[in-house]
């Protein structure tokens, strides 16, 4: 090729420095580190919570799950209880919290002035920015006390004749852990299902409402079918959640070993053990039984995760939009969980 | 007027059906008023009692030697929770970002899923789990600092660095990059000079996010940094610190009012640190979504 003067054209020279040639795949390289890393720490994580349990598995086996004792100083431990405990204080926060945070989502998308809806979905979402061990503070010295003085009376004097409504008041026990982790994971559940709504297709809202269904039939109708994947992935979430919540668990469920099924009795959790032992632990096999309760606690932590997500990422029949609305409200979830 | 041959009044089964509606519509306002409400009560009580004990000395004074526990302060809590949070953010702020560039930009989308996927797993770990990782990992052998604390809070910090970095660099136009290429210039420098840049202002507030729930933490931090000192001036990472969420949790375990108050005041100045910036950062959030269209 030639120009109007009859000169060559400059050959293309090869302006890329060194540093731009390897740049690229160094970036490559630093960034695959990162990532790998992210995901070895799982791993590690598992690793070391088998090694660091091998000293209780070996003593105790398998039948660390169904024993109830736990004796410093004999040198005896059992989950059974633990695992009692939180199965309670977990399924039973769920309980109360699902119908809850799906009634407040609802509220936020379908019935809230158009003006005030962002204000309370933050609202709602700053009650799951509140750090735990202030939860758990309010809890024994303003909740606890409230719970002994109004809440169990009442309960014992209406629903006495069950047995989960019995027993001394007191300001601490399973009932206060409860309540507490039901305002921990409210908020949880509320901010993922009220993202799942806001993405349900505007046509398919009008259409139910066009024929002439009531806003209420519109909702059973049409939001919480087509947002029920969503919500109980949410709901997943918010269990893991209050599974693993260690700190104001541990400040108000009064940690005593044995199960009752009253709900005023005192309890403890696998998670609020571990916390509440972390300056009592003096022999090795205490600590190494520590472990054990953490490694079962990654254990059902990882299933519900990962059937959480599970329930999430594979379903893409759904829109693509809702998909990613359900992500970003996931993350947002996990900024605002302690 | 003729009377309509049907009476437009509702009757029978579409009054039930507007009944049944208008009760739900209640019991969803309910609801909401429970929640917002229970936000003010803890809010509001926290607010009273801590506000109260707030003082000059508080801030400035570390704890009171002797049986004198009206007087002192938690310096030594606010500078141990400086330090950690502080050494946390700046391992994880690097590593969450180059993960998400990683993710989004340089992955298969095999790999990419698989990193979403742990990222979003060990998010929802429960913290006192990666507390007694780094105990059996670091302290077993090398004792409690500061630093080992550092490293729990990195690792509950790094998800969710990382999935809001790699949110907000998808926003970043694709004509952006394409630009970017089309001149020539080479990938990573695009991804430092042009994508990075334009996504800073996301990577921030998801940090202060970060940030925000790492100081709320205390259960990762009891058996890794709490045999800090309380009555002199330390903030050394390679010893033990103590944090406010750790001492809020120690006062609050004492029956004597003067350190009740204590972990009211300590609770008080945490909460409004955490709900101002986890707030102000999600505003940003929202307008800097709103910026780059997403």
């Amino acid at each position: 090729m030639k120009n109007s003067n009859g000169n060559k054209a400059p050959a293309l020279k090869r302006t890329r420095s060194w540093i731009d040639r390897i740049g690229d795949p160094v970036l490559k390289a630093i960034t695959f580190v990162a990532a790998a890393f992210a995901v070895t720490v799982l791993v590690l994580i598992a690793y070391e919570l088998v090694t660091g349990s091998r000293m209780a598995f070996h003593r105790f086996g398998l039948g660390f799950l169904t024993s109830q004792v736990w004796d410093n100083i004999h040198g005896q431990f059992g989950a059974l209880s633990l695992i009692f405990g939180t199965a309670v204080t977990a399924v039973l926060a769920i309980l109360i919290a699902t119908p809850l945070a799906i009634a407040i989502a609802l509220f936020l998308t379908e019935l809230a002035p158009k003006p005030v809806r962002a204000l309370l979905g933050a609202l709602v979402e700053m009650l799951a920015a509140i750090p735990s061990v202030i939860l758990g503070l309010w809890g024994i010295l303003i909740l606890g006390p409230f719970v002994r003085d109004q809440l169990e009376p009442f309960l014992s004097s209406t629903l006495g004749f069950l047995p989960f409504f019995r027993g001394d008041h007191s300001s601490s026990g399973i009932i206060v852990a409860v309540l507490i982790l039901t305002i921990m994971v409210v908020p949880i559940i509320a901010s993922v299902t009220r993202e799942l709504f806001a993405t349900v297709p505007p046509e398919l809202r009008e259409g139910a409402l066009a024929l002439g269904a009531t806003r209420w039939e519109m909702v059973r109708g049409v939001l919480l079918p087509a947002a029920r994947p969503g919500i109980l992935a949410a709901v997943a979430l918010g269990f893991g959640r209050a599974v693993g919540e260690a700190m104001a668990v541990t400040m108000v469920i009064g940690s005593a070993i044995g199960i009752h099924w009253s709900l005023f009795a005192f309890g403890d959790t696998l998670a609020s053990r571990i916390a509440g032992q972390y300056d009592g632990a003096d022999t090795n096999v205490q600590i190494s039984s520590l472990v054990y309760l953490a490694a079962i606690l990654l254990v059902i932590s990882l299933a519900v995760n990962i059937g959480a997500q599970l329930l999430i990422r594979p379903i893409d029949l759904r829109p693509r939009r809702q998909r990613i609305a359900l992500d970003r409200a996931l993350e947002t979830e996990g900024m605002s969980a302690d | 007027m003729t009377e309509p041959a049907f009476s437009l009044r509702t009757s029978g089964r579409l009054r039930r059906r507007q009944l049944v509606n208008k009760v739900m519509g209640a019991l969803a306002l309910g609801a909401a008023l429970l929640a917002v409400s229970v936000l003010a009560i803890v809010v509001i009580s926290v607010a009273i009692r801590g506000a109260s004990a707030l003082n000059l000395d508080f801030f400035t004074k570390n704890e009171a030697q002797g049986f004198n526990p009206t007087g002192g302060g938690v310096r030594f809590a606010i500078v141990g929770t400086a330090v950690i949070v502080g050494i946390a953010t700046l391992i994880a702020l690097p590593l969450g970002v180059l993960v998400a560039v990683y993710v989004s930009d340089l992955a298969s989308p095999r790999f990419a899923r698989i990193t979403r996927l742990a990222l979003d797993v060990t998010n929802g770990l429960p913290t006192i789990v990666i507390g007694i990782f780094v105990f059996t990992m670091v302290v077993a052998s090398h004792g409690q600092s500061a630093l080992a604390g550092s490293l729990a809070l990195a690792i509950i910090m790094v998800p969710l660095i990382a999935r809001s970095t790699e949110e907000v660099l998808l926003l970043v136009p694709t004509a952006q990059r394409e630009a970017s290429l089309a001149l020539g210039v080479s990938r990573w420098r695009t991804t430092f000079s042009i994508v990075i840049p334009s996504a800073m202002g996301g990577i921030l507030t998801g940090t202060t996010l970060a940030i925000a729930r790492a100081a709320g933490e205390t259960a990762p931090l009891l058996f890794l940094t709490s045999l800090g000192t309380n009555s002199t001036a330390d903030s050394n990472p390679l010893h033990p610190l103590q944090s406010m969420t750790y001492a809020i949790f120690k006062y609050s375990n004492l029956a004597d009012a003067g350190f009740q108050a204590k972990a009211w005041a300590t609770a008080f100045t945490l909460m409004c640190f955490v709900l101002i910036t986890s707030l102000a950062s999600k505003l940003a959030m929202a307008h800097y979504r709103k910026k780059l269209g997403g």
